[in-house]
């Protein structure tokens, strides 16, 4: 048995048996971040935030929902809309947390690319990072089944239909993954258990993996200079606080963040209340009806490049193109062969890859959402082919890049 | 300052994409309609002067009680909804509140010409079905002046307008054929608490059987509209009501012919129904933008107090 004294206060009592204060100093005071960041390096926070509101407000609204075709719907717009003090605020906090998460992610993910944060030693940041992105989507298609609506139905019905892979005609696939010929109680079911068990638990167990994944390359800054951590850490230590290159995670580093966090609150909190129409689709007001297609589907905002990316060509193509686009971003550390780690606008035509992949990326968004008719169709198609050509490129274009 | 500047690139590319998927996609999608204020300019204007003591008369002589009730008046519908559904289709409406709930141009000509004024002859007429309202042909006087007399009578018997609430026009204009199923509002009638399994029972027959009438009458069931405020929204409602074929070409909704009033008591109904916590997201959005407002300025002060001595 090892040897306890007694201890002198509850903190001292803790220490012995779990540490804490070596927790404290490993986990926050001695955690160093660069001093030279922006506010877009508080995303991660911003993120941490937003998924705490999803999850409360998601455990609330769990006490309502009944996972069931008949009852679904009116469970969701009638019992936690109208009878459940609050439903209302849960529900509506919920729907805009989960589409305004997806804005961050993208915010964040521009970020890593614009300033190079993916690369020599920092490769596993960026495919934790991705392998996340991947799991909030899943977390978001099947959040969006639950309400039981017709864009729920129908969108079940056309993302389900995918897996037939084309002219591989896999339907015995499709089957198997609704549970049924088409969706209805056990796709359901599935679904609710997706979002409410499966998919938190990997989502939760990956944004581990992504603060560990941290610890070691430690944060980039704007320049992507290579900082000597020990040696700047030693100086704030010795209370040269500024001339270090370093600060504190806590709470240093997080009373920006919190600062951040409480702008975005106010932007988030105003569209819960007064503009949450963006994130809560009109269609999905009317309930699932297997014999009346809505006159346009389209998935929410966040999946509508990657629509785009496989509505303008013919179907095995575009289902190629669709693949390639949900991989390509997690080679982007492979792909990228400058050794530089340096922000886009120092990195010659990487700068410029950089913002045509982000208004490719718009414009593809835009048209995912308009009917494929006419010009539409002809943008979408070529928004399509940019997208596909930059990545090809990019080897050739970073591989002769000048040493910055 | 920098940090301000990326802020700006990264708000611009958010609104840029908002603008993209929300009001530009939406405008390519959706057909834009104004609301023409409820004039119903197509129909012929009102040219006499009603006399309601006259239209008394007129209005028993015409047979209009032969279908129609007339509850504020003591004069029951002649059969219950299910034998009216039976007979005609739809049960015709009671008129107790007509005056009040529809435009009297509207009124007017709905009775010289019920297909015309409802805008239904693609169902009827033209399609080689006869329309179960026969139209007024006169009682021998001046016709103008019968029917004026008709719609004058009409509004001295209906409620004045500010006593007819938002359900009241809901249940006039919309509630024969439509269910509200959040508000226990079913086609004939609202439906009563029960203390027997065999009552329930026998009201659920008599509304599955008004509705399978119905649905042959229209070709469709039309729709419960429990949620319609969020699903289609203020604008599309207003518009759709004052002219469905405009919105919707060949939809078998009629034209209701309400005044601008009773639209807007309509939609209020539709709201307090589908989007009953609206006042109350609006006064708590309120406390909670000024919650946050003290904790950014408290986070600022923090921020600031720490990063004094970092730079």
């Amino acid at each position: 048995m090892a040897h306890f004294e007694k201890a002198h206060s509850l903190e001292e009592w803790l220490d012995q048996r779990l540490a804490i204060k070596t927790l404290r100093r490993v986990l926050a005071e001695e955690y160093w971040i660069p001093k030279n960041i922006n506010f877009l390096w508080a995303m991660g926070m911003v993120l941490a935030v937003t998924f705490g509101i999803l999850v409360v407000s998601g455990i609330f609204l769990l006490c309502y929902y009944q996972p069931n075709i008949d009852l679904a719907f009116d469970s969701v717009n009638y019992t936690i809309m109208q009878e459940v003090e609050f439903g209302w605020l849960w529900r509506h906090m919920h729907a805009v947390a989960a589409s305004v998460v997806f804005l961050i992610i993208y915010i964040h993910m521009f970020t890593g690319i614009y300033y190079g944060s993916y690369k020599k030693g920092r490769e596993m940041i960026w495919i934790s990072g991705m392998l996340l992105f991947v799991s909030f989507s899943a977390e978001a298609f099947s959040g969006y089944m639950l309400p039981w609506g017709q864009m729920s139905y129908w969108a079940g019905m056309v993302i389900t239909n995918l897996f037939s892979l084309g002219s591989l005609e896999l339907n015995g696939l499709v089957e198997w993954l609704r549970g049924d010929y088409v969706p209805g109680q056990a796709f359901l079911n599935r679904f609710f258990m997706l979002h409410v068990f499966l998919m938190p638990l990997i989502i939760m167990a990956l944004i581990g993996l992504h603060f560990g994944a941290l610890r070691i390359p430690h944060v980039n800054n704007q320049d992507g200079e290579e900082i000597d951590f020990e040696e700047e850490a030693k100086k704030y230590l010795a209370g040269n606080k500024k001339e270090a290159k370093v600060i504190r995670f806590a709470n240093d580093f997080l009373s920006k963040d919190m600062f951040v966090v409480s702008i975005f609150l106010i932007f988030f909190f105003y569209l819960v209340f007064w503009h949450f129409d963006f994130a809560m689709d009109p269609i999905n007001f009317d309930p699932a009806d297997g014999l009346k297609t809505p006159p346009h589907i389209y998935p929410e905002w966040y999946f509508l490049w990657s629509y785009e990316i496989l509505r303008p060509f013919p179907k095995d193509p575009g289902l190629i193109a669709f693949g390639f686009s949900q991989v390509i971003f997690f080679l982007l550390p492979f792909l990228d062969r400058s050794p530089n780690v340096a922000p886009a606008n120092r990195r010659g035509l990487f700068a410029a890859w950089f913002w045509i992949l982000l208004v490719d990326m718009i414009v593809l968004t835009v048209m995912g959402k308009v009917p494929p008719m006419g010009m539409f169709s002809t943008i979408g198609l070529v928004a399509a082919w940019v997208f596909i050509i930059l990545w090809v490129a990019l080897p050739f274009i970073t591989k002769n890049e000048k040493a910055v | 300052m920098k940090e301000l500047k990326i802020l700006a690139v990264v708000v611009f590319f958010t609104l840029l994409t908002y603008w993209g998927v929300e009001p530009y996609a939406h405008s390519v999608m959706h057909k834009h309609i104004e609301s023409k204020g409820f004039q119903y300019d197509d129909l012929k204007p009102l040219a006499k002067k009603g006399d309601a003591a006259r239209g008394a008369q007129t209005f028993m002589n015409a047979g209009c009680i032969g279908c129609h009730g007339l509850k504020s008046q003591g004069m029951p519908a002649p059969m219950d909804p299910n034998a009216a559904v039976a007979s005609f289709g739809v049960n015709p409406p009671d008129l107790s509140n007509a005056g009040a709930v529809f435009d009297a141009k509207f009124l007017a000509n709905l009775i010289a010409n019920p297909e015309h004024a409802l805008m239904v002859e693609h169902k009827f007429s033209k399609a080689g079905r006869s329309f179960p309202m026969t139209a007024f042909y006169g009682l021998g006087g001046d016709k103008d002046q019968e029917v004026a007399d008709i719609v004058a009578y009409l509004q001295s018997i209906a409620p004045k307008a500010e006593e007819v609430t938002p359900k009241m026009a809901f249940e006039t204009a919309c509630g024969r054929c439509h269910a509200v199923h959040y508000d226990k509002w079913t086609q004939i009638g609202e439906r009563p608490k029960f203390k027997h399994k065999i009552d329930e029972l026998k009201f659920e027959e008599k509304v599955v059987d008004y509705q399978d009438k119905l649905t042959k009458y229209l070709g469709k069931l039309p729709p419960d509209l429990s949620m319609y405020i969020r699903s289609r929204g203020e604008h599309y409602l207003k518009t759709f009501m004052e002219d469905p074929q405009e919105l919707l070409p060949g939809t078998a909704m009629p034209r209701v012919g309400v005044s601008k009033e009773s639209a807007e008591k309509v939609i209020e109904y539709l709201a307090d129904v589908g989007d009953s916590k609206r006042a109350e997201r609006d006064s708590v959005g309120k406390i909670v933008m000024i919650y946050l407002f003290i904790f950014a300025f408290l986070a600022y002060l923090w921020k600031q107090s720490i990063w004094k001595e970092l730079h």
